[in-house]
């Protein structure tokens, strides 16, 4: 594995600044309802966890994920536009509007998804590798997949699957303490969650502070490259969300404690600054760039914003029964009597 | 060319080694497919031709052989994933309508999901009752899937090429009971005319008092019935659907236009059934037309026991039909 370049170190921390700027800018968007979605689940405090480990893979490979994917899409270098105008269900948006915060995705980028059931896409992204197998490629399959999934029949099978057929997964844990509000020690009976591979037969590659983008590519680096000659291999990134389970978490509200815990990681274990500070430190020639990339993060996302708000909702039947199927649209069709008044 | 009379199986069976060897892209995985030839022999010497990349074993895990499919469908593939009974499909469920059904609508057109699952189904043989169901209609409910049921060889040969061939989720529900049912099928490989259009259904009789509607194994009750209601002089429509959805609801219109009189067969249970959305159907858009109210035969609405006598009371059959069309006549 070469060590990461200054150039990589930096687009490390162009695509982290960007994910937090377009995160936070989310969460004030939902809280002055300009974004109205029920679901939203910011990426803020994982930045590290999704940039270290995509930075080990090359364009062919795959990736998918579950419902926290903002960034996994900015990430891959989804428009910023077309990601925040599905936020507002927009038909610019990257899904038509169709999907909203929960399901990103681009073919063009090899991006699968982001899935809104629980460990839903687990089996989605062992299909997609076993195309792979199938066809003599050896791309991989980076899969994110939360905590609180690891304890749901889907992950079970998934993994038993994966092993069985030798699939090249890199099932990454993101384990960020909570599934929903439930601690890890609450829901599992293993709490070193990578440890759960071993039942599989799988590689477990350990657990990894994701809060340095830089512990986290070195890891995910080894597991990619076993991964592709051999098969399924697990990895465990112990993180921490800063906007709680969804912008509709009440945990802070009813807990005392937890400010003083994401207080402390924030002070502590913020991966943005743990990666200024490897940059400035190893390379003190770098000039104005993050400052640079700082700006041109929020220019980025403002003019994502304009983009969204100025842009059309999808309106009327045929956006509503659009791509039900592939070809006709043969679903049941309400007479256009009924409900005419409200179009 | 010759015909000849073949199990509904082995042209299920046929249909499915031809679009294999058609179609490299065209794989099987399931529960004892490949080593055990198939639990309901469909997939005999499948391992043998075609080897164990393509004819797949999986362990005993239907949320993964359900979602498993969507990934590998949606990647480029064309999984057939049989569920050894549709009660397992059960199991499947999130896969199946959270996933398959819906990966093309949520984001919009960008991914298609062309995959079959093969299911077989049906109520009998003191199974009991969580290894006895019909519930097509279950997996009918949701729009982004296509169902298909057929109810003899030649229509099971068709169609399931046809769901191979599509590029929408099909779920191909094949009965138990239908499978040893013999049915003329032509010697000939790759009988491209025999397709079934996906949602076309079929007059398996014609006749001018009534019209019986139904899929899958209720055809053969249908029949049944209309033959002995031809002894009384009663002439009946026998509508297969063939296609739980999309519904070819314009053949049973054209029936029920010419009949103004209507009993669905179902081996379902009643409620929230193909009966039901048949009779609303008809309702909705014949109204003119009817002279009596719809009756519906479907199983009794009971889990099934296992005690021969009692279970078979609990199933539809002919003389059920029968008595039914006489009290709309």
């Amino acid at each position: 594995m070469p060590s990461p370049t200054k150039d990589m170190l930096l687009d490390w921390y162009r695509q982290m600044v960007l994910i937090r700027e377009f995160e936070e800018t989310c969460h004030q968007l939902y809280q002055q309802k300009r974004i109205t979605g029920v679901y939203l689940h910011l990426y803020s405090g994982h930045e590290a966890s999704g940039v270290g480990s995509m930075a080990a893979l090359r364009k062919s490979d795959h990736v998918i994920t579950a419902y926290r994917d903002h960034g996994i899409a900015l990430i891959l270098g989804m428009d910023a536009n077309a990601v925040m105008a599905e936020m507002m269900g927009k038909k610019t948006g990257s899904s038509g509007g169709k999907g909203g915060s929960m399901h990103l995705a681009s073919a063009a980028h090899n991006f699968w998804g982001g899935y809104a059931i629980v460990g839903g896409h687990l089996p989605l992204a062992a299909g997609i590798a076993l195309e792979a197998r199938y066809r003599g490629k050896d791309d991989v399959t980076m899969t994110y997949v939360g905590d609180g999934a690891t304890n749901n029949g889907y992950f079970h099978e998934s993994l038993n699957m994966s092993a069985i057929w030798d699939l090249p997964v890199i099932w990454i844990i993101e384990n960020n303490g909570y599934g929903m509000g439930t601690e890890v020690s609450r829901a599992s009976g293993q709490t070193e969650l990578h440890r759960k591979a071993k039942a599989y037969g799988i590689k477990s590659f350990g657990r990894v502070d994701a809060q340095d983008a830089l512990a986290v590519y070195k890891v995910a680096s080894k597991a990619v490259e076993y991964a592709r000659d051999n098969g399924p291999a697990v990895i465990e990134h112990v993180t921490y969300r800063y906007r709680g389970h969804g912008v509709s978490d009440k945990q802070y509200d009813a807990r005392d404690d937890m400010s003083a815990e994401l207080r402390q990681w924030m002070d502590e274990r913020e991966p943005i600054k743990i990666l200024r500070d490897h940059i400035l430190g190893k390379h003190g020639d770098i000039g104005d760039a993050l400052a640079e990339h700082d700006e041109a993060a929020k220019k980025i996302v403002a003019q994502a914003v304009e983009f969204a708000e100025a842009s059309d909702l999808p309106r009327g039947r045929d956006d509503l029964l659009g791509n039900t199927y592939v070809g006709s649209q043969r679903v049941y069709k309400t007479p256009a009597s009924i409900g005419a008044g409200i179009d | 060319m010759a015909v000849r009379n073949v199990a509904m199986r082995e042209a299920i069976r046929r249909a499915l080694r031809e679009e294999m060897l058609r179609d490299e892209s065209v794989f099987v995985m399931g529960e004892e497919v490949a080593y055990w030839q198939g639990t309901h022999r469909v997939t005999r010497g499948f391992l043998e031709e075609f080897g164990e990349r393509r004819v797949r074993d999986t362990p005993i895990s239907e949320m993964a052989i359900g979602g498993v499919a969507v990934g590998a469908a949606m990647a480029g593939l064309r999984p057939v994933a049989e569920f050894m009974t549709i009660n397992f499909a059960f199991l499947a469920l999130d896969a199946i309508v959270n996933h398959a059904a819906k990966v093309r609508y949520f984001f919009d057109g960008m991914f298609k999901a062309p995959l079959v699952y093969r299911a077989a189904s049906g109520w009998g043989n003191q199974a009991t009752a969580s290894h006895s169901h019909a519930p097509e209609p279950i997996f009918a409910h949701f729009p982004g899937i296509y169902v298909g049921c057929p109810s003899n060889a030649m229509d099971a040969y068709g169609m399931l090429k046809t769901a191979i061939r599509d590029d929408n989720p099909v779920l191909f529900s094949e009965s138990i009971a239908l499978y040893p049912k013999p049915g003329p099928l032509p010697d000939d490989d790759d009988q491209d005319d025999l397709l079934v259009p996906i949602g076309k259904g079929d007059i398996k009789r014609e006749g001018n008092d009534v019209t019986l509607v139904a899929y899958s194994r209720g055809v053969d009750w249908a029949l049944q019935a209309a033959r002995a209601l031809a002894r009384d002089g009663v002439e009946a429509e026998v509508v297969d659907l063939r296609w739980l959805r999309p519904l070819d609801m314009a053949l049973v219109y054209d029936s029920f236009k010419k009949t103004n009189r209507c009993v669905i067969v179902e081996e379902s249970l009643p409620m929230y059934s193909f009966g039901s959305e048949i009779a609303a159907l008809l309702q909705e858009n014949m109204f003119d037309y009817m002279d009596a109210p719809i009756r519906r035969v479907a199983a009794e609405d009971v889990p099934l026991p296992y005690s021969k006598e009692i279970e078979l009371l609990a199933l539809p059959n002919a003389q059920k039909v029968v008595d039914a069309v006489k009290e709309i006549l």
